[in-house]
């Protein structure tokens, strides 16, 4: 029975896309770049074309490229029993892995306008909002204003806290998850507020990309995973 | 008791010891107007709203850094505060027809302390590299070493305890309209090839090596 279940673990590590080494019986897993569902010029004005590609070619590629790297050095040094090694690879695998699940989540929450993006949460969703916050309208506003008072580089969300059932809007720094704020918290809307995210099309003015990126959030998504988390 | 206009007077927008485009083709125009007049005005003019009518009015700048600080645990004006700082010292960490190799004392002191100019290339290299997210990369003076220091957002050596005497910016904004897809090792290589000031540096060391021997 145990070697079968090698025997498949193996044949399935085996038909990943990327590369995935096999060290002792486990296989890591590593990752690739998800495809964007929309053409890179469908948000348009709202964002660039531009900032689309390279936001998407560049950047999220580059913490998927470095994460299975650090993936790899850290499943090498664990075999190894390398405990400093290990340690030291948490930072890489915070950055480059919060990252790719960050930018993953990103993509998911935008969305062109004729496939509804900007069409305000209907459904439980809404009905949370208006509670939590007054408005929809009062919710952008709030979280406008913490996305453009986040110093640095770092992303401002709009979270369920499964555990208290309420929605939170809270921000992190880098490319810190959502989670890294508190276990039970699940991203619904996050809002990328690094520089490259708007700097070619906005320059310094990130409050008028936090403005407008309001006319492309799919809220659609958002409210799936509210719908989910809440049954 | 200080006239109003003469406390604000205190956080002045110097403007950089070049003309904008004087740095052509290294880092351009557009790049200054909006990372000198854009950004670095702003925090100066932030910071100017933020200590209005409060305890930090009309302190000197490093006296608000220091204090906001507060041992890591930032107060609010102290990112407004370092960066209006930071800024200015990066201006004059440049000039026109900068870059290459320094000489004299300056070098001598390189090689001392990282074995050659190239190891301590490499060592700047990777901290201006890998400072992840916002931040900057310095060479500094501490206990008669140099040494390298790469730091976050905001966060300058003079509040780690040491003098700095370089820095290169590697907030996105610093690179972002010149290095376009995000080629952050192309600006740091163009900034030390053909952009560092050593004169600028080798002042500051002058500067940071008689303040602390005259401490000591």
């Amino acid at each position: 029975m145990a070697i079968r279940c090698v025997a498949s673990r193996k044949t399935l590590a085996g038909l990943k896309e990327t590369s995935s080494r096999l060290l002792g019986f486990r296989g890591i897993q590593t990752f690739t770049l998800p495809d964007l569902p929309y053409d890179y010029g469908a948000l348009e004005p709202a964002i660039s074309g531009e900032i689309m590609q390279i936001h998407h070619q560049k950047h999220h590629q580059a913490y998927v490229t470095n994460y299975n790297n650090a993936l790899e050095q850290l499943d090498q040094a664990v075999n190894k029993g390398d405990a400093s090694t290990v340690v030291k690879l948490q930072s890489a695998i915070k950055f480059n892995g919060g990252g790719h699940v960050n930018h993953s989540i990103f993509w998911k929450n935008l969305a062109p306008v004729h496939e509804g993006g900007g069409e305000p949460p209907k459904g439980s969703l809404g009905s949370a909002i208006d509670t939590h916050f007054g408005s929809l309208e009062g919710l952008v506003i709030k979280m406008s204003a913490e996305g453009a008072a986040v110093q640095g580089s770092g992303w401002v969300w709009l979270g369920l806290d499964k555990e208290l059932k309420k929605l939170v809007v809270d921000t992190t720094a880098n490319q810190d998850p959502l989670v890294t704020k508190g276990g039970s918290l699940v991203p619904l809307v996050g809002i990328d507020v690094w520089e490259h995210a708007y700097y070619l099309q906005y320059k310094n003015v990130r409050p008028e990309y936090l403005k407008n990126v309001w006319k492309v959030i799919n809220w659609k998504y958002a409210s799936e995973v509210y719908e989910k988390e809440c049954n | 008791m200080a006239a109003s206009s003469a406390v604000t007077a205190n956080y002045v927008l110097k403007p950089p010891p070049f003309e904008l485009d004087a740095l052509e083709p290294h880092m351009s125009k557009q790049t200054l107007e909006f990372h000198w007049g854009k950004h670095h005005r702003a925090y100066v003019d932030n910071l100017k709203k933020q200590v209005l009518g409060t305890e930090l009015e009309g302190k000197p700048l490093e006296h608000i850094i220091h204090s906001t600080y507060n041992n890591g645990d930032l107060l609010p004006a102290f990112n407004n505060a370092a960066q209006a700082w930071n800024h200015e010292f990066f201006w004059e960490s440049m000039k026109p027809g900068g870059g290459g190799k320094p000489s004299g004392e300056l070098l001598a002191l390189l090689e001392r302390d990282f074995t050659s100019y190239e190891k301590f290339y490499e060592e700047f290299n990777a901290a201006a590299a890998t400072q992840f997210g916002a931040g900057w990369a310095w060479l500094a003076y501490a206990n008669d070493k140099l040494k390298v220091v790469k730091t976050p957002n905001a966060v300058n050596p003079l509040v780690l305890g040491s003098f700095p005497l370089l820095t290169i910016d590697v907030w996105e904004h610093a690179y972002y309209l010149d290095f376009q897809q995000n080629r952050r090792p192309d600006y740091i290589k163009t900034f030390m090839t053909n952009l560092v000031s050593w004169e600028a540096v080798s002042a500051r060391l002058e500067t940071a090596k008689a303040a602390s021997s005259s401490s000591s």
